[in-house]
């Protein structure tokens, strides 16, 4: 026998595994790497900090509802970046898209007018259809015309923002219905938990079961992970991410319309980085920018790590600014655990 | 004999200027291992690639339990219970071995939550582990993916998926390239097992002795066509490779 390490009985069959082959990684790398734990204790690490740097002023409901109230429209933008980033694609048109979906659901309400739900659903369901469109667009583009999508999105992120330019003449929409600002945009449910929140977690937790629970999700990973072992196992892979491109615009629409209900105006001008942030988050968060891997848990915490640095630097009083630096550090640290667990595994 | 289970007639693939396949004929029964080999470059993968539906070819025939089909996609050939183990694995390195076990064939939860899509991982996964354990592929932690296992045990997952849901004809491309001696026979074994079931077994290998060993019949391709059959027991080492290299040169003169 070739091996010379006795392992488990072998009966005739057994296409034995030589334990030599099982060059197992550091046990830190293994924990480091293994899943969305460590990025989820370096969240608690820092709400530890902070909490004994400035127990006062971080530790209270109005100070967290901020974070997270803060949070929310990042982390639905967040949630379809992640099932993007898992197919090993990427979505830079995002703020665009949300800006643009935006505007023409301001619009809209304006046209339709009035300050009743009726106004409001028709708001997001024209918000939800631009942003499904330019999705659909980018999915079409990038899995039929074979273009790859991080051009496909760079150019739709700059023809979907050209859009909302021209429609508004550049000078942003504040025709927003009342109710909807009073709801949605600033309400809280039980004067505690704000609705935009409320909204943000059930759209992650929605799309976490359709991550890790469905079919939906697992050819999601399959794509991601060989896409050539996909086609062949009979997935149609095209279909599939202009499905992937069409939720992640959907999703960007979603945002659009959260974000005009809590400003009561359109941002034009502030979300030319939200497609970084969002890649950012999703990528703190454990999943490999090279597709196959990742969590929607981990895309959460990586939503919440900037956000909490932002607001902890404020309470202790370092320059806000750092929190930019340390984002990029986190970010950067990601990339490599990713790396390490990609050499640890794939070089045999 | 008795009809041929699967068989090909001058099949021509070109991939641009380089002619791969130049009118090549092959043939195989239900209940036989035939080994193709050839030199590198005869046009092995790609015959076994147009066979199996990955690349239809430009001009040829290929029969199908004796009627003509068409075998548009790799879907297609599934559908006629024709299954590949290919060279390049085609194995999602980052999905434990139950999901690449039933990639493109899940099992759904039953009721409504089927049909909302949502996935039976508990049956696959023991299904899997029964099917692994029965075709002999030792894997010690089944939720590990498929990235972290050894060569043998990819190979062995590879194997595995291709004989679980074939019921006509298994290609394998050089299954046992990358494997060590005792992985190796359990290959070999596993071959004559699926062959006793009355499958079809197409193998691929450059390894002589191994050819010789398990193959009942032996077709040699050489730049793009079929040079030569031998019949398992009558036919030498040098006759095989005199055949791979040209010194034989047409297939009435090998006979």
């Amino acid at each position: 026998m070739s091996s010379t390490t006795e392992q488990e009985p072998e009966h005739g069959d057994v296409l034995v595994a030589q334990v030599e082959e099982q060059l197992r990684a550091p046990a830190w790398t293994r924990l480091l790497t293994g899943s969305s734990t460590f990025i989820g204790l370096i969240l608690v690490g820092l709400i530890v900090v902070f909490s004994i740097l400035s127990y006062t002023n971080f530790v209270s409901a109005s100070n967290a509802r901020n974070v997270a109230t803060d949070a929310a429209v990042l982390l639905v933008v967040a949630v379809g970046m992640t099932f993007v980033i898992v197919t090993a694609g990427i979505d830079l048109s995002v703020g665009s898209v949300l800006v643009f979906a935006g505007v023409v659901a301001a619009r809209a309400m304006h046209a339709v007018g009035g300050n009743s739900w009726g106004t409001i659903i028709v708001g997001l369901l024209v918000a939800l259809g631009c942003g499904l469109g330019w999705g659909v667009i980018n999915g079409f583009l990038i899995s039929k015309a074979k273009v790859p999508a991080l051009i496909v999105t760079l150019g739709t992120f700059g023809m979907a923002l050209g859009f909302a330019l021209l429609i508004t003449g550049g000078v942003d929409e504040r025709s927003v219905p009342f109710k909807l600002v009073d709801t949605i945009g600033t309400g809280r449910v039980g004067n505690q938990v704000p609705y935009l929140v409320i909204i943000a977690f059930a759209v992650a937790a929605v799309f976490a079961v359709l991550l890790h629970a469905t079919r939906f999700g697992r050819y999601t990973f399959a794509i991601g992970s060989n896409e050539e072992a996909a086609r062949r196992a009979g997935i149609r892979v095209d279909r599939h991410l202009i499905k992937v491109y069409a939720l992640m615009g959907m999703l960007s629409g979603l945002a659009g319309f959260l974000s005009l209900a809590r400003f009561s105006t359109t941002t034009i001008g502030g979300h030319s980085t939200d497609n970084l942030q969002a890649i950012a988050a999703v990528v703190i968060g454990g999943t490999s920018l090279f597709g196959g891997v990742g969590t929607l848990l981990g895309t959460i915490f990586g939503v919440f790590i900037p956000a909490v640095l932002q607001n902890g630097f404020v309470i202790v009083g370092v320059q806000p600014f750092w929190q930019q630096v340390a984002v990029g550090a986190v970010l950067i640290l990601a990339v490599y655990l990713d790396q390490l667990r990609r050499r640890s595994e794939y070089q045999r | 004999m008795a009809e041929p289970m699967l068989e090909a007639r001058e099949i021509v693939k070109s991939f641009g200027r380089v002619h791969a396949l130049r009118g090549a004929n092959f043939t195989v029964f239900p209940g036989e291992v035939v080994a193709l080999v050839g030199d590198n470059g005869a046009g092995k993968s790609t015959l076994v690639k147009t066979l199996a539906g990955v690349h239809p070819p430009d001009a040829g025939e290929i029969l199908f339990e004796g009627r003509p089909v068409h075998i548009a996609s790799p879907v297609a050939a599934r559908r006629l219970g024709i299954e590949t183990v290919y060279q390049d694995l085609a194995l999602a390195a980052e999905l434990d071995p139950a999901a690449n076990l039933y990639l493109g064939r899940e099992i759904m939860r039953g009721g409504v939550l089927g049909r909302l899509g949502f996935l039976d991982k508990a049956e696959m996964r023991r299904r899997g582990d029964q099917q692994f354990k029965e075709l002999g592929v030792a894997i010690q932690d089944t939720s590990a993916s498929v990235a972290t296992m050894s060569g043998g045990q990819r190979q062995g997952v590879a194997v595995s998926r291709a004989v679980t849901w074939a019921s006509k004809v298994v290609f394998m491309d050089e299954p046992t390239a990358a494997l060590g001696v005792v992985q190796t026979r359990n290959v070999l074994d596993l071959i004559r097992r699926v062959r006793d079931r009355g499958l079809a077994v197409v193998l691929i290998s450059h390894n002589m002795p191994e050819v010789l060993e398990v193959a009942d019949r032996i077709e040699v391709l050489r730049l793009g066509e079929r040079v030569a059959r031998f019949e398992r027991g009558d036919v030498t080492m040098e006759q095989i490779v005199g055949a791979m290299t040209g010194a034989i040169k047409h297939e009435e003169e090998a006979a």
